[in-house]
Parts: C-alpha cells; sequence; structure tokens
C-alpha cells in the first residue's frame, strides 16, 4: 500500500527539522527527498494506468497529499500534479516528469490577478510574452507549462527554463517560488482550447491542497494536545483548564468536518459536481486550517511564536495554503454561484 | 456623554501632527509602514526628538521633566503617532520602570535612574518571564542570594523584548524560598554589563529577532539596586500591571491599518477590479470597520473612566483582549487581501523591478505571524478573561 510505504518514508526522512534547515533558502527543499519520493512512486500515484502511472483517482491524490502535510514535506509535489494532469490532458508525455527526469512547475495567474480571466499573457507565433506571479515550484524547475490567453480562450504552452527569466525567492511557509518573466520566449503549443483542462487540474489541486491541509491540522492539533497535557503553570497542566480544554475540541469536530469534505470532494472527482465539491472543500479547509493554526499558537503560549518551536512551521503552512489556488471567499463564490444558477 | 474634543485638544492634536512632519524621520516612518525591522538607533533617535520636545514621558510628573498630559490628551497623541507611522515607544523604561520607582523607589533610586532614561542614556528591558514561568510568573525560580553588600543572582529569564540593545534589566528574582511564592519575590535592578549576564537571541516564526533570553550566572548585584523591600516584588509586578496600560487598545495602530487597507481595497487592479467590490471582502472590512468604530469609544470610555478613578481598573482588561482582537482582524484581512502575492518572504530579491506588491504591504503575511504574539505577552486573553471573571463578576 503506498500510503503506509510513503508515510513510513516520511516518517525516516522528512521533519520539521528538514524543513526549517532546506525550505527557506535555495533550492527551498530537499533534492535527496525528493529523489526518494520519486523513487517509492509518489508521483505515480497522481497519475492513472492508462497514462504511466498507478493511480490518479480523487483518494490517491489525497491519499499522498495528506501524508504530505501530516509530515510539512518541503517538496514540490504540487506542480509536479498540475502538470502531470495538463500534460495527460493535451496527450503530451508525462513519463519523465514521473521518472523524475524532468521538474515541471506552471505558470497560471499573474501580477495582482487571481482568476482565469485575469490571466494577460499572450502567444504570437509560438513566442509568449507575459509574466507568471508566485509559480510555485519555479526555482529548480526545467521545464513551465505556461497558460495564455487566446481573445476569450486559454491556451497551454510549454517552456523551457532557459528561454524564461526566472526570479526565485523563498515563501514565508517554506518552499520556494519564482517570477517567470516571458519576452517573446520560444514555446511549444500543447493545446489551443486549454479551459476545461487547466479547470480539472486546478480542481485537483485545490483538492491537493486540502489534503495537505488535512494532514498539517491532524500533526498541529496532535503538538497541541501533547503540549496541553505537558506544560505546567499554577502547579498544573495547562490542558487541565476547562477554558482550553473546550476549545481543543472544538478544534477536534472541526478537523472531523474537513476530513469528511476532503472525502467528498475526492470522491467526486471526474464527476459533473467535480468543481462544486472542491470548492467546499477548500473553502472548509482553509477556514479550519486557520482556526486551527491560530489556536495551536495561542494555547502554546510563547513558545509557539518561536522559529525553533515545530508548531510555528505547521501553523504557517496551515494559514498560507489558503492563498493557494483560490482562497476560502474565493470557492465561496463558486459555491455561492452554484446556488444562485438555478 | 460629550465625545467630541475640546477646541484645546484639537489644538493639541495639531501641535502633534505638526511634530510629526517635522521631526519624525521619514527614513523611520517608512520602516514602520513597510514592517521592516527598526535599528536601535532609529528608535533612539525618534525618542531624542521626543525627548527634545519635552513629550517624552507623558505621564511623569513635571517636576521629573514629564509632560503632564491628560488620558485625553495622550490618547490623542497616540492617534497622531500612528497616523504618521511612528515608531511604537520602547515602554520598559518610560512606561513601566519610572512608575515603579516614583511609588516604590528611594529618592536617590530616583535622581539617578529617571534623568537617564529621559535622555536616552540607559535602555531597560523587562526580565520578568522565564522558562517555566509564563502566566504563572509567580513559579519564578532566579534566586537571589545576600552576599554581604551584593545578591548573587544565578537563573535564566526569556522572551526578553530588545535586550540585545539594552543596558539595564529590571527582573523579579527569588529571595526567599519558603512560604507562598509571592511572598518571597523581589524587585532587583541588574546592570547588563555585569560578568555573569549573557544574552542569546531567539528567532521568533517570522524570522526576526526581537526577544532573548537572558542567562544569569553568579551575578553580583549591589543591594542597593533593590526596589521596595526584600520580598516586595509581587507587589510592585502587580502595582504595575494595573497602572501602567498606556495606550493598551492600540486604537490608533488599528485605524492607520484600517486605512491602509481601505485604500488598497480602493485600488483598481491592472484587470480594473478592484478588490472592495467583492461582496465577501467588504463584508470582512466592513465587520471590521464595527468594531473599530465601537471600539474607539469604548477605549475613550474606559480611558475617561480611569481618570476620574485614578488609575485604569479591571477595564483594562476589556481593553487589551478587544483591542488585540481588532488588530489581529486587520493583520488577517491585511495578508488576505494580498492573495498568493503575500506568501513571499520580504526580501531583496523582491525589490524594484521583481517586486510584486508595492513595498508597504510586502510585510503582511509577515506581521500578521508575528502579531498573534500580541493575544499572549503582557498576560494572555486567557489569563484576562480569569482576571475580568474573578473581578468584575465574582464568578
Ligand atoms: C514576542 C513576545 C515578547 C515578550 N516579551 C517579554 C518581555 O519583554 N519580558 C518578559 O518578562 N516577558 C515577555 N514575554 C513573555 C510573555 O509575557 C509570556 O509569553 C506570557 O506570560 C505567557 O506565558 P507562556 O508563554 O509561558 O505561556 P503559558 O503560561 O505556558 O501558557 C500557555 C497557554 O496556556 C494558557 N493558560 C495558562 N494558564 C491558564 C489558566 N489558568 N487558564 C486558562 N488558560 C491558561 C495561556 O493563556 C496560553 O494560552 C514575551 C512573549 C512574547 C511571545
Amino acid at each position: 500500500m503506498l500510503a503506509d510505504s510513503l508515510s513510513r518514508l516520511l516518517a525516516d526522512r522528512c521533519d520539521p527539522a528538514l524543513r526549517m534547515k532546506v525550505a527557506y533558502a535555495a533550492p527551498y527543499h530537499s533534492p535527496e527527498l525528493w529523489a526518494a519520493l520519486v523513487e517509492m512512486g509518489a508521483l505515480h500515484a497522481l497519475v492513472d494506468e492508462d497514462h504511466g502511472g498507478f493511480g490518479g483517482a480523487g483518494f490517491d491524490i489525497a491519499t499522498v497529499f495528506e501524508a504530505l502535510g501530516a509530515a510539512l514535506c518541503p517538496e514540490p509535489v504540487l506542480p509536479a500534479l498540475l502538470a502531470a494532469r495538463l500534460l495527460v490532458a493535451a496527450g503530451a508525455d508525462a513519463g519523465p516528469l514521473l521518472a523524475g527526469d524532468l521538474r515541471y512547475a506552471v505558470g497560471l495567474f499573474e501580477m495582482d490577478g487571481t482568476a482565469l480571466d485575469e490571466i494577460e499573457t499572450t502567444a504570437d507565433g509560438g513566442r509568449l510574452t507575459g509574466r507568471k506571479s508566485v509559480v510555485y515550484g519555479g526555482p529548480g524547475a526545467d521545464r513551465f507549462l505556461i497558460v495564455a490567453r487566446d481573445g476569450a480562450r486559454l491556451s497551454l504552452h510549454e517552456v523551457a527554463a532557459s528561454d524564461a527569466q526566472v526570479l526565485p525567492y523563498a515563501m514565508i511557509d517554506g518552499g520556494g517560488a519564482a517570477e517567470v518573466i516571458l519576452d517573446a520566449a520560444p514555446a511549444r503549443l500543447l493545446m489551443a482550447d486549454a479551459g476545461a483542462a487547466v479547470q480539472d487540474a486546478l480542481d485537483a489541486g485545490a483538492l491537493a491542497l486540502s489534503a495537505e491541509a488535512l494532514g498539517g491540522m491532524e500533526t498541529a492539533l496532535a503538538l497541541t494536545v501533547d503540549y496541553l497535557k505537558q506544560r505546567r503553570q499554577f502547579g498544573r497542566p495547562i490542558g487541565s483548564n476547562q477554558a482550553l480544554q473546550h476549545r481543543t475540541v472544538e478544534l477536534v469536530t472541526e478537523i472531523a468536518q474537513a476530513r469528511s469534505i476532503v472525502i467528498l470532494a475526492a470522491s467526486r472527482m471526474g464527476t459533473a459536481d467535480q468543481s462544486r465539491s472542491v470548492s467546499m472543500c477548500k473553502h472548509l479547509c482553509g477556514r479550519v486550517a486557520q482556526r486551527v493554526a491560530e489556536e495551536a499558537i495561542q494555547m502554546h503560549g510563547g513558545i509557539a511564536m518561536t522559529w525553533e518551536a515545530p508548531v510555528s512551521h505547521y501553523a504557517k503552512r496551515l494559514v498560507m495554503i489558503d492563498a493557494q489556488l483560490g482562497d476560502a471567499d474565493h470557492h465561496l463564490h463558486r459555491v455561492m454561484a452554484g446556488l444562485q444558477a438555478v | 456623554m460629550d465625545l467630541s474634543f475640546t477646541p484645546e485638544e484639537e489644538a493639541f492634536r495639531a501641535e502633534v501632527r505638526a511634530f510629526m512632519a517635522d521631526d519624525l524621520s521619514p527614513e523611520t516612518a517608512a520602516k514602520v509602514r513597510e514592517g521592516r525591522t527598526l535599528s536601535k538607533r532609529d528608535m533612539e533617535d525618534y525618542h531624542a526628538a521626543l525627548y527634545a520636545r519635552g513629550w517624552l514621558a507623558p505621564s511623569w510628573p513635571a517636576a521629573y521633566g514629564g509632560a503632564g498630559w491628560t488620558p485625553v490628551q495622550k490618547h490623542i497623541f497616540d492617534e497622531e503617532a500612528a497616523r504618521a507611522s511612528a515608531p511604537r515607544l520602547v515602554p520598559f523604561g518610560i512606561a513601566m520602570l519610572a512608575p515603579v520607582l516614583f511609588k516604590f523607589g528611594t529618592q536617590e533610586q530616583r535622581d539617578y535612574y529617571l534623568p537617564r532614561i529621559l535622555d536616552g542614556t540607559d535602555w531597560w528591558c523587562q526580565g520578568y518571564s522565564e522558562p517555566g514561568a509564563g502566566s504563572d510568573l509567580a513559579g519564578l525560580k532566579t534566586r537571589a542570594v545576600r552576599d554581604g553588600d551584593h545578591y548573587i543572582v544565578n537563573g535564566q529569564k526569556t522572551w526578553t523584548t530588545l535586550g540585545q540593545h539594552a543596558d539595564w534589566i529590571f527582573c523579579l528574582v527569588r529571595t526567599k524560598a519558603d512560604g507562598k511564592p509571592q511572598e518571597g519575590i523581589s524587585f532587583l535592578l541588574i546592570d547588563m554589563k555585569t560578568p555573569g549576564v549573557e544574552v542569546r537571541p531567539i528567532r521568533l516564526i517570522e524570522g526576526g529577532h526581537e526577544v532573548n533570553e537572558v542567562f544569569l550566572t553568579d551575578v553580583r548585584v549591589p543591594v542597593g539596586n533593590l526596589v521596595g523591600g526584600e520580598n516586595q516584588g509581587w507587589t510592585i509586578a502587580k502595582y504595575l500591571l494595573t497602572h501602567e496600560r498606556n495606550n493598551i487598545a492600540g486604537v490608533g495602530f488599528s485605524t492607520q491599518a484600517f486605512e491602509s487597507l481601505l485604500t488598497h481595497a480602493r485600488h483598481p487592479r491592472r484587470s480594473g477590479r478592484r478588490l472592495i467590490d467583492d461582496p465577501l471582502f467588504a463584508a470582512r472590512l466592513a465587520r471590521i470597520e464595527v468594531d473599530l468604530e465601537a471600539m474607539k469609544i469604548t477605549n475613550l470610555r474606559l480611558v475617561v473612566a480611569g481618570q476620574s478613578a485614578g488609575a485604569p481598573g479591571v477595564e483594562s482588561s476589556i481593553l487589551k483582549i478587544k483591542g488585540v482582537e481588532v488588530r489581529q482582524a486587520l493583520n488577517d484581512l491585511a495578508r488576505r487581501a494580498l492573495g498568493p502575492a503575500a506568501a513571499p518572504f520580504p526580501s531583496e530579491d523582491l525589490d524594484g523591478n521583481a517586486a510584486i506588491v508595492p513595498a508597504d504591504q510586502a510585510g503582511n503575511a509577515a506581521e500578521y505571524f508575528n502579531n498573534r504574539k500580541m493575544s499572549i505577552y503582557g498576560g494572555s486573553n486567557e489569563i484576562q478573561k480569569n482576571i475580568l471573571a474573578k473581578a468584575m463578576l465574582g464568578l
């Protein structure tokens, strides 16, 4: 079972200490851990058998990302998921990506625009011009999949990293991203009408991030419960205060809800309800993740305000995950639209 | 209740505004606006400007160089200072040690320490918390043992804010091992240059260095540095807790943060869309505006109540809880307003051409994380609620 071996690999080789060491400075992840994940098939689990993988269903994605989140894994698996999904949709070869021979990142959103209809990058005679902003996994990527606008349509292109200007930087919650600046960069057209494929990749990505958040929440909760039992003030464990007990139990119920919505969204992948279910999922997980992060810090007290405490790195990831691929409000709008459409 | 300011108060506001325009360094103000770390020098320069103007110590007696302001004047000053992006004055000397010396110090102590606080000779830090003594401060273990004319101090303080810049630290230390823990604590002034004092940095969640550990190993402190009597430290700490809650609600900072967020939200993006036209975002911001407007009045009401009672009482717990909630909500929204662009670590790599958000917002996420401290320090929200339940409601 992949989930078990993945969890074992991460338990052995990945913990918050690794993240502190590698995730905040170039190359923003651990190449050794990346190689180990590739070797054990973590990427293959994200793609179906017809396209060179051995998974690809909603539950495969959720399982992998929950494990990554629980271990606060700094590896750029999300960009690989998005890229694999797009390559498959375009009928292109995802083999080199799955084998770890080529690292891909996906350029979607642009400066100060967070919606697909705010994309302005243009494709002209096989050359791309525009700027993709906060491209996760951009540092060290060999190839970029770039979404461009052609009138009302979105098109998908592949660009070699050497043909783009890539400005890498660290994220506040760890991991690397980049500005990708394209100045008549030579590109290979993968899909002329990529709107549906892009939305599908976004859905898969939002499901993955929700599952990652779920894993992170579970660990943050466990760290907090441990600390409540261990830390003594006023001659007794701080966890003996009912005020804190109730709040911790509220987190348990919220996380139970988050798990349920992840299950729902995973089960709806590939159905007509995919997009709306994923939006419900990302909305709820974004909300709950922030609450768990803030409460974990507050109930730890000062110690959680330090870089050295693992819980602070979980908290940062849990809060910032909401900003990726549409925040809680963005996805609530999509849920609302479903109600208003009838 | 009359909520308008008197003509004298309005004139005072104009004076403060002019002072900020003339005497606050624009570089310092820009750093504050952009959430960048202030150097020791930046803070000292602002301190010196206020000192020169006679505005450094609003609540000290005039005989010691205090400004003799009313709480309302103090409130106006705080509002204007925040509007001008002035740095927060480091409170440890002016607002914490000084009131203790006025009430419990000897004449000699007042004459020596107070002028040095005013003119910036001595930078003070606060040595209360220890690894094992946070909310339960009386659990502190740092020992001071009498040896002739000295105390020999051994132990560890932690979370010492800006201790890396400090010349002196005021500490709560244990001078009696038996009896109730509260009864064996003393208030001791320690020169940080004394052999045996070691300061080590603590890195905070967002990467910054503002707090420290302070290790005390066989530190010899003259007996004359004791404030109040031996074992009177708890009384002093409690006095300080209820008397020095200046600007506790941070209304000025919140007002400033609200205005700048609103400006950003009204600014059209390249697509022509404005964040403020997103009804979900607008609802979030409007809710905060309502809270903030109420907060301003709550603050004034309690400031005025404190003015007539002579000292802020349990009301200060209400101001702290609600004031911090509003500030943290604003920090949350300022981070959200940037979407994915909030996530990059502020760094030189992202200046100039590579900048993805305006400089004054690049630190929004860092500030959100850093300000989670506000509901933890100075008596956590939970401890404030325990105080209110007991002292106000008799539960
Ligand atoms: C950035 C920062 C700067 C600081 N600066 C200074 C400084 O300059 N000088 C200084 O002396 N100290 C400073 N402090 C320390 C601060 O005052 C303590 O962090 C605070 O007192 C809380 O203590 P603690 O962190 O040990 O948490 P703990 O006391 O261990 O509390 C952990 C959690 O348990 C809760 N809790 C504890 N007891 C109860 C109870 N009875 N009922 C309900 N809940 C309870 C707390 O509210 C908190 O949520 C600073 C702290 C921070 C984070």
